[in-house]
């Protein structure tokens, strides 16, 4: 354990391509591509489902097939079979995020999905009742109370990236995980270790950087903060938001 | 398939491998997982400290805790018992909050009902409480198991064997057919735990195949 810290403080471990500070950049860069265009697709897919209900079936079964692949196999195949078919270090990035994109869509379509079928159908009521139309019910009813599971699929999207991210600096992508993989190929522990510890730092600090923005977005009438009795939830939306934990 | 057909031995065998590496800390985990959910549901001062502690534990990527856990439990980077270590670990941290809202979602006059008729606290949890969470337990189980399978594989890049060891053989020589077959494999094994959890959930509940008729 003393190694890993001072191989963490050691100065040298700080500068250049090789330093920490550049993997970390690296890692942050794709995981932060990677979940903007996942987001992209799937929180409007997500919300039109969730909206019109059409095409629910696929959602909760997609999300529990895809948690069945492993991510590792995915992301070989996918360089080996795109990879020769790009030039430099595209070869590697445009397969490996390809892969990130992927297993980040399910939790956050499914995220979304969820907060609208558990929108409170009283509240939904009330909208149409007062005149607003269907977009205008998605937009300023369904989606600000749909924003707590937003998060959580947002969340659990993210945290899958960071994980696969790591698993990726096996097919030579950059970011922390290339200090866990060139200390294995060159059999040095302590390198290794440290690189875990920075992996295991950066995830939790992801999870509550999430929830410190969650707090501040979310409006308090939803989160409880305001104290109110706990409505009963939706159960076959219950189901999906519990489909939603990232597999580390 | 020609691949498969010349190496079906050797997959069956990894197969095993990866069954005992992701079936044990199901198992490990869930026995874990009860008296942890029971106190998370019983002392309200212990709910959030165990369900948030636990989900911490989760957000952690596999690799780095594979990578870990020699430094934890003072094993060799090899030994398998990091990967079972861990997946225990994940299994413990999906579970806990999964038996705390099963026990919850019991109803209190079911519960004093079987206090009335004479149940301790014990037996009450393990005849009357833990059989009527099953069903919530059960799905909670399906998930890490499925989860499980997937997440076992990576621990082929610190080499340790098992189904992913095929990824990782298949991308050495670039050569996507053991990869497939790697892929495949870990998707039936996940459907094979998927099946079994249903089967014996439906083995130890009766009156829910009863109530559904």
């Amino acid at each position: 354990m003393n190694g890993v810290i001072s191989w963490i403080t050691a100065s040298e471990h700080w500068t250049g391509e090789d330093g920490v500070p550049n993997r970390l950049l690296e890692h942050l860069q794709y995981s932060f591509t990677a979940v903007v265009i996942a987001a992209l697709i799937g929180i409007p897919l997500g919300l039109y489902i969730g909206h019109t209900g059409r095409g629910r079936f696929v959602v909760v079964n997609l999300v529990g097939a895809i948690r069945a692949i492993p991510s590792l196999g995915l992301l070989f195949v996918s360089v080996l079979l795109l990879g020769p078919r790009l030039d430099g270090d595209a070869a590697f990035l445009v397969p490996s995020e390809i892969v990130l994109v992927v297993l980040a869509v399910p939790p956050i379509l499914a995220g979304a999905y969820a907060g609208v079928e558990e929108v409170d159908p009283a509240a939904r009521d009330a909208a149409k009742g007062m005149g607003m139309r269907g977009t205008e019910v998605l937009t300023k009813v369904e989606l600000p109370c749909a924003l707590p599971l937003i998060f959580s699929g947002l969340r659990s999207g993210t945290l899958q990236v960071v994980a696969t991210a790591t698993i990726a600096a096996t097919a030579g992508m950059g970011g922390l995980g290339r200090f866990l993989i060139d200390g294995l190929a060159v059999r040095d522990y302590t390198q290794m270790a440290a690189g875990a510890v920075l992996v295991a730092a950066l995830a939790l600090i992801v999870d509550l950087v999430f929830a410190l923005v969650q707090r501040y977005v979310v409006s308090p009438g939803l989160t409880g903060r305001v104290g109110r009795a706990s409505r009963p939830r939706n159960r076959r939306a219950g189901a999906a938001a519990a489909a939603l934990q990232p597999a580390p | 398939m020609t691949w498969f057909l010349d190496h079906y031995s050797d997959v069956l065998s990894l197969a095993g491998k990866h069954i005992l590496l992701a079936g044990l800390p199901l198992v490990l985990g869930l026995v874990i997982a009860i008296p942890l959910g029971w106190l998370a549901k019983r002392y309200r001062f212990l709910h959030a400290p165990l369900i948030m502690g636990t989900g911490l534990l989760y957000t952690i990527p596999s690799l780095a805790l594979f990578i870990l856990m020699p430094l934890v439990i003072g094993t060799r980077i090899l030994d398998p018992l990091n990967v079972i270590v861990a997946m225990t670990i994940y299994t413990v941290a999906l579970l806990v909050r999964t038996v705390a809202d099963g026990l919850s979602a019991v109803p209190d006059s079911v519960n004093q009902a079987a206090t009335a008729m004479g149940f301790k606290r014990v037996r009450r949890l393990f005849m009357v409480e833990l059989p009527l969470a099953t069903p919530v337990i059960a799905a909670g189980l399906r998930v890490a198991a499925v989860s499980n399978v997937s997440i076992v594989s990576v621990a082929a890049i610190i080499g340790v064997p098992q189904l992913g060891s095929l990824f990782t053989e298949g991308f050495r020589l670039n050569y996507t057919d053991p990869i497939v077959v790697g892929i495949i494999a870990c998707v039936l094994l996940a459907l094979l735990f998927d099946l079994a959890i249903i089967g014996a959930t439906r083995l130890i509940t009766p009156w829910q195949r009863v109530r559904r008729a």
